[in-house]
């Protein structure tokens, strides 16, 4: 038999997180360099229907791992029941999207099996027959190339963004479907969750913005926020931050861009003193020009940036703010 | 409450880092901070004595250098330290890391463990996570909120895209700490003087190394990410550059 990826991909509240097929296009990159058997899972309380949805990708089979106690989420119960499928079926390779909810629970799975994760990768290699994961380190100051030294299985989490879910491939016909059903005794689960909700109606949506300011640290204080709220305002942009400028609360969470915030794809991301960590990369890195300024020449925000200035931003936004103005007249 | 707190000493924010002659890691000649995360999963531990009692202990592992890291902690109310002392340390993967502390800490009895929800050097984000299970203890992440109940503790967690979640759990526990939690408080000059005479207990190698063995996972090389984008550097005084990014902004980017 030949060895086999899996891909889990991600469900919340029976319904499938589109990050998954990036998942699922990551999966068959690494089949297609390595020849392995690619194959996915979805765990839930009967989660059929999303196991028949990816069934449509090219996969050689699709499992619904099934638990009446996998409703709602907790990391026990989803360490208990994938351990259990994992350990019956024995890929070589799991794979799953690097999420909230895979942070909480796959260090736990792995460890319960006595492996680890290569956690929130950008990319593959696979080079003289051995496979290495791709990781930023450093807040994405620098890369690393990766190797597992232990036994499969393996495990790795794939960044979002780091592969393009429209580019999962369909398969010729439905991948086969088959449901496990797993066996969760009541006292391995030792969390009660609550509802999910949200804190309070988002009063800002910035994923629909054309043009945005954003702000990060090298604001260096409150009162410099109007600086960019200007630059904003000249330009008809959205002003959005970094998170630690709305954990300091000069300006509300409800325009936070990155992981914990908001995701955005505006023509314009204008970055002012932004350093570029990767939780506030993957909420922008999809805009379609970005103009940074900073006064760090090695800040990571000038590896994505279109247009970049090194310098002061104090003395380049006032003068910027002044010829936008010009411009339109 | 008998909280630990796990920290970890990194390079600072803007440190220029170079590689090392392997090309495997860092040169370790740079500036080092504590890890931001971890500065608010300290200052939670701080703010839950203050209000239920007992205490607060910081453990790190690093070489002599990270001490810093727990005489700062030390000075803002950290009662005591533990250091487990090794320039080796630093290479261990987030399996082997968890496996020292669990090692280290066998003979204590703590209600909570707290660790910043992931590191500013490596970005595992599993320390926290693996160390429950090593433990036996249940546990969730990215923390917004603690507080206590009559059967342990009600937590709330950030789920992305601004969900959070309120989740029961029983003690003892490790929670991993969101940033923002709280504000820091800063250390006064008093705090910095008691700290001098506060216990710091040293763990050498030996002491946890049979717990820990070859590291699961191995950085073959670490490079400067090669670029993707083809960046165009903007440069000259303030209002030249101001001009020019206007010229940009109208005629290459069309959005004037």
């Amino acid at each position: 038999m030949s060895d086999t990826i899996l891909v889990i991909v991600e469900q919340r509240e029976g319904k499938l997180n589109r990050v998954s097929w990036e998942t699922i296009t990551a999966g068959q990159a690494i089949a297609a360099a390595t020849g392995w058997t690619l194959e996915a899972a979805v765990a839930g309380a009967g989660p059929g229907g999303i196991a028949t949805e990816i069934a449509g990708k090219k996969l050689a089979k699709v499992y619904a791992v099934d638990s009446p106690k996998l409703e709602p989420y907790t990391p026990d119960a989803f360490a208990a029941s994938l351990k259990q499928f994992i350990t019956a079926k024995q890929p070589k390779l799991v794979l799953m999207p690097h999420t909230y909810q895979v942070r909480d629970f796959v260090p736990k799975l792995a460890t319960a099996m006595g492996r680890t994760v290569i956690s929130d990768c950008i990319g593959f290699k696979h080079e003289n027959g051995k496979l290495l994961f791709t990781r930023q380190m450093f807040q994405g100051k620098l890369s690393a190339d990766v190797s597992f030294t232990s036994e499969a299985p393996w495990f790795a989490t794939f960044q979002n963004g780091a592969f393009r879910g429209d580019q999962a491939e369909a398969g010729a016909s439905a991948a086969p479907v088959e449901t496990v059903n797993v066996q969760i005794a009541e006292p391995v689960i030792r969390t009660k969750p609550q509802e999910v909700f949200k804190e309070a109606k988002q009063a800002v949506d910035l994923t629909q913005a054309e043009l945005i300011v954003a702000v990060g640290r090298g604001i260096k204080e409150q009162k410099n926020i109007e600086l960019a709220k200007q630059l904003a305002d000249a330009l008809g942009a959205e002003l959005a931050a970094s998170r630690p400028i709305c954990d300091s609360g000069w300006l509300p969470m409800d325009r936070q861009v990155g992981s914990s915030g908001q995701t955005v794809a505006p023509k314009l991301y204008l970055a002012l003193g932004i350093s570029g960590a990767i939780q506030h990369i993957v909420g922008m890195k999809g805009a379609r020009s970005i103009i940074a300024i900073n006064k760090d020449s090695e800040a990571p925000i000038f590896e994505i940036a279109d247009y970049a200035v090194v310098g002061n931003l104090f003395d380049i936004v006032p003068p910027l703010t002044e010829e936008v103005k010009k411009a339109k007249g | 409450m008998k909280i630990l707190v796990c920290m970890k000493q990194v390079p600072q924010k803007d440190a220029s880092l170079k590689l090392n002659e392997t090309g495997t890691w860092i040169r370790e000649d740079v500036s080092y901070e504590v890890n931001e995360p971890d500065a608010f999963a300290l200052e939670e531990a701080l703010r839950q004595r203050e209000k239920h009692k007992g205490e607060v202990v910081v453990i790190t592992a690093g070489p002599g250098r990270a001490q810093q890291v727990l005489r700062e902690a030390l000075a803002k109310g950290a009662d005591r330290a533990i250091h487990l002392e090794d320039n080796s340390f630093v290479g261990l993967d987030a399996f082997n890391t968890a496996k020292a502390f669990a090692a280290a800490i066998k003979d204590e009895k703590f209600d909570m463990i707290f660790t910043g929800l992931q590191s500013d050097d490596y970005g595992y984000a599993q320390t926290g996570v693996i160390l429950a299970e090593l433990l036996g203890w249940p546990h969730a992440t990215i923390i917004m909120q603690i507080e206590k109940t009559d059967a342990g503790i009600k937590v709330k967690r950030e789920l992305e895209a601004g969900y959070f979640q309120y989740v029961e759990m029983p003690l003892p526990a490790v929670l991993t700490i969101q940033s923002g939690i709280n504000k820091l408080r800063y250390a006064t000059l008093i705090g910095i003087k008691q700290a001098k005479n506060k216990p710091v207990r040293k763990v050498a190698l030996a002491e946890v190394q049979s717990a820990i063995g070859e590291n699961l996972q191995k950085i073959e090389r670490l490079y400067v990410p090669q670029k993707t984008k083809k960046t165009e550097y903007i440069e000259g005084p303030p209002g030249e550059i101001a001009k020019k990014l206007v010229d940009k902004l109208r005629n290459e980017l069309r959005v004037l």
